[in-house]
């Protein structure tokens, strides 16, 4: 395999990857986070909104994880430095 | 007028005139058009501001919008919100409009630019210790970055950093994927789902818009805040 075919294949495969695997932790805090939240509420249902603004600062917090996940696989499939590396050697060379 | 590819991921990627190193890109058009309706907005709603009984539609508006900003400020800060109002209420106003204007056929969200959203969190990184030092002075504030023990202040600084990187990346990620989404259903089905997406776009973007502003005061709450912690014991 040359190095324009193991960049293209490492990338999507690590784009999958980074997906799959970082959307693990964010999915089961924010489960947490709202099922804690929705208990408090039933529980004092006066601090409504303060729980639901502390709910959506943190999960904004956790849902930044994912987010950074989804950044680094659309960097991978869209915009690989490495990619267009190898591409403006093959045309040059 | 060419709108954005689907391997582009940034609306900076579509220049539209360029002179040598001076380029206009679609991300500074949107973000004039965006100034030139919150000033047109502004200026229809106080032109004719007046303490009567009969205010005008455009009056009310602004009142019902800047009140919520104040109260949302007050229950952070605990605080007078008249010092924050003017920063935190433009990033929620700008960040917001941007968001909802993506139903737009042929806009670009400025927010779903890197750069766009850097700005902004580089402008929340300037504002917590400009606001941190006019509360509690020079000393006050930096002495916070050596609580409990000195050990802790290369965590401290670093926080800082990753805070405001993790606020530019979230704000980006959000709008961004939003469109790739919207556009990758568009090939796969059609004709319902992506109207469905929109709809959903536009509480995203909503929610987005105000917890960028919340986390923005929540920061500036927390370099001026620990003032008033000390005064209180003083005072018993």
């Amino acid at each position: 395999m040359d190095s324009l075919t193991v960049i293209a294949v490492s990338s999507i495969i690590a784009a999958g990857l980074t997906m799959c695997i970082g959307a693990i932790g964010p999915a089961l805090g924010e489960g947490m986070a709202a099922k804690q939240a929705v208990s408090a509420i039933a529980q004092q249902p006066d601090e409504k909104n303060t729980i639901m603004r502390t709910l959506f600062v943190s999960l904004a917090m956790i849902e930044s994880i994912a987010i950074y996940c989804f950044v680094i696989s659309m960097i991978l499939i869209f915009a690989n430095p490495f990619w267009d590396h190898f591409i403006s050697i093959a045309k040059g060379g | 007028m060419e709108i954005l590819r689907l391997n582009q991921i940034s609306p900076d990627q579509l220049i539209l005139w360029q002179l040598g190193f001076a380029k206009i890109t679609a991300t500074m058009v949107y973000t004039w058009f965006i100034m030139a309706l919150l000033l047109f907005f502004s200026w229809l709603a106080t032109h004719r501001i007046s303490t009567d009984l009969h205010i005008t539609r455009w009056q009310n508006l602004l009142e019902v919008i800047v009140s919520t900003i104040r109260d949302q400020i007050k229950e952070i800060s605990q605080d007078s919100p008249d010092d924050y109002l003017a920063f935190i209420g433009t990033l929620f106003l700008f960040i917001g409009l941007s968001n909802l204007l993506t139903v737009i056929p042929g806009y670009l969200a400025p927010t779903s630019s890197l750069t766009t959203t850097a700005a902004l969190a580089i402008c929340v990184f300037i504002a917590v210790p400009l606001y941190g030092i006019t509360r509690r002075g020079l000393l006050g504030y930096f002495k916070e970055y050596f609580q409990p023990t000195f050990i802790f202040f290369p965590f401290h600084v670093m926080g800082e950093f990753t805070r405001t990187l993790a606020l530019a990346i979230r704000l980006f990620g959000n709008i961004m994927s939003h469109d790739k989404v919207i556009g990758i259903l568009l090939a796969v089905t059609p004709l319902f789902f992506p109207i469905v997406m929109n709809a959903l776009g536009l509480l995203i973007g909503m929610v987005q818009a105000y917890i960028f502003a919340i986390l923005a005061m929540v920061y500036i709450a927390s370099a001026t805040q620990a003032h008033e912690q000390e005064t209180q014991k003083g005072k018993h």
